[in-house]
């Protein structure tokens, strides 16, 4: 991305303008870090409001509807008074297959089932605190069966479980970077800070865990988190796992700004004056290289997201009834699974979005921190 | 260069001494030892667990004396007999269940480096050359789909895909016939043509990295004073591009070694464990989840060992390419 000087009448504007708004012009003329931004706050804000936003709740199982496949979804109803804004979907039948003798659903054409916003459903609680029976959307009689994104094997709503997902899932790569950041930050801050001998070693050690090939490493370690304990913890013992390896590279960023910063004038001028080292790390160095940490740690997320999807994935990360993403792609290990209910992919699909949304903003945030960029 | 070649040696020591540390932590991390878990074994089986088998067992392990006295005996038993311990769950020595399997995750990674260098070499030129064209954009598109797909969902959506609609399983490295065949020039070719699933999904995401570092650099070399003066000069456009900014531009090739191999080799457990590959991502796994730890503690470190002679080679690789190098120190 080309960052173009503004025309001359903002000028005014941009001498007087902060780090961040300049930061933030920059990031908006990046049209797709702009709507992957966006894509990234939706994905947050249904992790958010799950409760609200699922049809359902993930535990809530139809055994009559086990690997039910995905309905068709129809917005306009025919009606006496012509075609009106009502979705809705067609009920299922059961068909017994000739060749396989085997059970599959079909849509029963003679049954409509009309979906409703802001249908009473399953009491839940929202933010932990807020008790409703709202649902955004939901069959208008709650016993009909509404599986957009069909059903797995115990007859849960896809749908439903994948919006639960969002949550452990996007979380797990919010809280394991805060832990590598705190870890990254104070080894690299170190680092960059003494240099010499203690640089050194530190750099070896980095070098050492970038060396070992991670997933083996996180298999070894995820399997021997003791399978009582409960899901909670969990859920902080991979996350730990996961920021233990994921800290090497906020180091070694956060190592280069401060070996740049060192020598810089403005450093030395404050060290000259007497400043302490505390203050000016954080009154002066910290805040010239923050964005670039920023952007660090939005383009480490998604490594976290991947890493904690395929751990539960090979079973040895979460585990049900936790339910995440990497929970959820365990259902579709074995190809016999996938071949029946192909739309438990759908999970995948999920992951693929939320990991490139992640991954475009961390770009564009890395393009607009950086006001040497191209 | 022989004084490169021994500090890089010498650099590498700290580093295996690390790993072997982690394999063991990982191999004392389970609850209870070694030996609790054979007595429970053998008394669920019904056999009568005999005093002297076990005052036997804890001389070999040292189970008895502290960890560092453990530590000691394990990797004194590796180093000086090759005796990576018992399986427990096979009942066999370690090392004969995993020097094949990490021979075939070799091979895999391998060919999986080849396959990508293959891919990024002429594509990553064509990107640069043909800057913001259609098929710089479908690359650079391609390159981030590769980048956000997890390694083992493109290899269940292709199992899928091959199940599906070409009704074929592409799962294994060998057909059946050949899975227990003795090594052949048949076995080999076998092997080749499982080889190229694994190896299309592990090389997607390494290959849109190299493609990205490619363009850029050469992009840069193009930029440069002398490219003018050689097209001045009258030089054709091919011989122009393939003397020098390619020749240039080509050391991240082998300077990257260093950064794909860990990520090869990671990939490649979680791959094979979807494919079913006989190599060590499913037996460690299995090892793992069985807390097998003997297995599964020399896979850990005889993988990053691998790692660690694969980084070293590329090292020396890259320090007689580039003088630069062997002699900044």
């Amino acid at each position: 991305m080309i960052a173009r000087v503004p025309a001359p009448d903002h000028q005014e504007a941009i001498n007087v303008a902060t780090q961040w708004q300049l930061m933030w012009w920059r990031f908006r003329k990046h049209r797709l870090a702009m709507t992957s931004l966006v894509i990234v706050i939706l994905i947050y804000l249904v992790a958010l409001l799950a409760e609200f936003l699922a049809p359902f709740t993930p535990d809530e199982f139809r055994a009559d509807y086990t690997y039910a496949p995905p309905q068709r979804l129809h917005l306009f109803l025919e009606t006496e008074n012509g075609l009106r804004f009502q979705p809705w979907v067609y009920g299922y039948k059961v068909e017994i297959e000739e060749e396989a003798l085997r059970r599959v659903f079909v849509p029963d054409e003679e049954v409509i089932h009309e979906i409703g916003f802001f249908v009473s459903g399953v009491p839940v609680r929202l933010f932990g605190f807020l008790e409703t029976d709202r649902h955004l959307v939901g069959p208008k009689e709650p016993e009909a069966p509404m599986f957009l994104f069909g059903a797995d094997k115990l007859g849960r709503d896809l749908l439903t479980r994948m919006i639960y997902g969002t949550r452990i899932s996007m979380s797990i790569g919010l809280v394991g970077v805060a832990l590598s950041l705190i870890l990254g930050i104070l080894l690299g801050g170190i680092s960059g800070f003494l240099g010499g001998q203690v640089d050194n070693i530190i750099q070896r050690v980095i070098e050492f865990i970038r060396s070992v090939p991670t997933i083996p490493l996180w298999m070894g370690l995820a399997a021997a988190l003791p399978t009582d304990w409960p899901p909670l913890r969990i859920y902080f013992g991979i996350t730990v796992i996961l920021s233990f390896i994921g800290w090497t590279e906020l180091a070694r960023v956060v190592r280069g700004r401060f070996l740049a910063l060192r020598t810089e004038d403005f450093v030395i001028a404050a060290h000259l004056d007497g400043v302490g080292q505390m203050r000016i790390i954080l009154h002066h160095m910290v805040p010239s290289f923050l964005s670039h940490i920023i952007a660090a740690l939005t383009l480490a997320i998604p490594n976290m997201i991947l890493a904690e999807t395929s751990l539960s994935f090979l079973g040895l990360g979460l585990r049900p009834p936790i339910v995440s993403w990497g929970v959820l792609l365990q259902e579709a290990q074995n190809i016999r699974t996938v071949a029946t209910a192909p739309w438990l992919f759908a999970t995948g699909g999920a992951v693929f979005i939320a990991i490139l949304a992640l991954n475009f903003v961390g770009d564009g945030l890395r393009d607009a921190a950086d006001p040497y960029a191209r | 260069m022989l004084r490169y070649i021994l500090r890089r040696l010498l650099l590498m020591i700290p580093t295996l001494f690390g790993i072997s540390i982690i394999a063991f932590i990982i191999i004392q991390l389970p609850p209870g030892d070694y030996l609790t878990t054979v007595i429970a074994q053998l008394s669920a089986a019904g056999d009568l667990v005999e005093e002297d088998v076990i005052a036997g067992l804890k001389a070999r392990y040292g189970l008895d004396r502290p960890m560092h006295v453990q530590y000691l005996k394990w990797m004194g038993n590796i180093m000086l007999r090759g005796d990576f311990g018992t399986s427990f769950e096979w009942d066999v020595p370690v090392g004969d269940l995993i020097w094949s399997r990490l021979g075939l995750t070799v091979a895999l990674s391998l060919a999986t480096l080849l396959f990508t260098w293959a891919v990024a070499f002429p594509v990553g030129i064509y990107a640069a050359v043909r800057q913001y064209s259609w098929g710089d954009y479908f690359f650079t598109g391609i390159g981030f789909v590769g980048l956000a797909i997890p390694n083992f969902l493109l290899a269940l959506v292709l199992m899928y895909v091959a199940f599906k609609y070409f009704n074929q399983s592409v799962g294994g490295l060998f057909s059946p016939d050949f899975v227990e065949a003795p090594w052949t020039w048949a076995r080999v070719q076998d092997m080749l043509g499982h080889l190229w699933v694994p190896m299309v999904i592990l090389g997607t995401a390494g290959t849109a990295g190299l493609i990205r570092i490619m363009r850029a650099n050469l992009l840069d070399e193009l930029r440069k004073p002398y490219v003018k003066t050689a097209r001045a000069k009258g030089l054709s456009e091919l011989r122009l591009l393939l003397k020098y900014p390619v020749r240039v531009a080509l050391n991240p090739f082998v300077s990257t070694i260093g950064l794909t191999l860990p990520i090869l080799i990671s990939g490649s457990a979680i791959v094979s464990v979807v494919l079913s590959l006989p190599t060590s991502g499913p037996l460690l796994l299995r090892a793992l989840i069985a807390q097998d730890m003997y297995l599964a503690g020399s896979f850990i470190l005889l993988l990053g060992v691998i790692t660690v002679l694969g980084t070293l080679l590329s090292d020396l690789l890259l320090a007689w390419l580039d003088p630069r190098i062997r002699f900044d120190d």
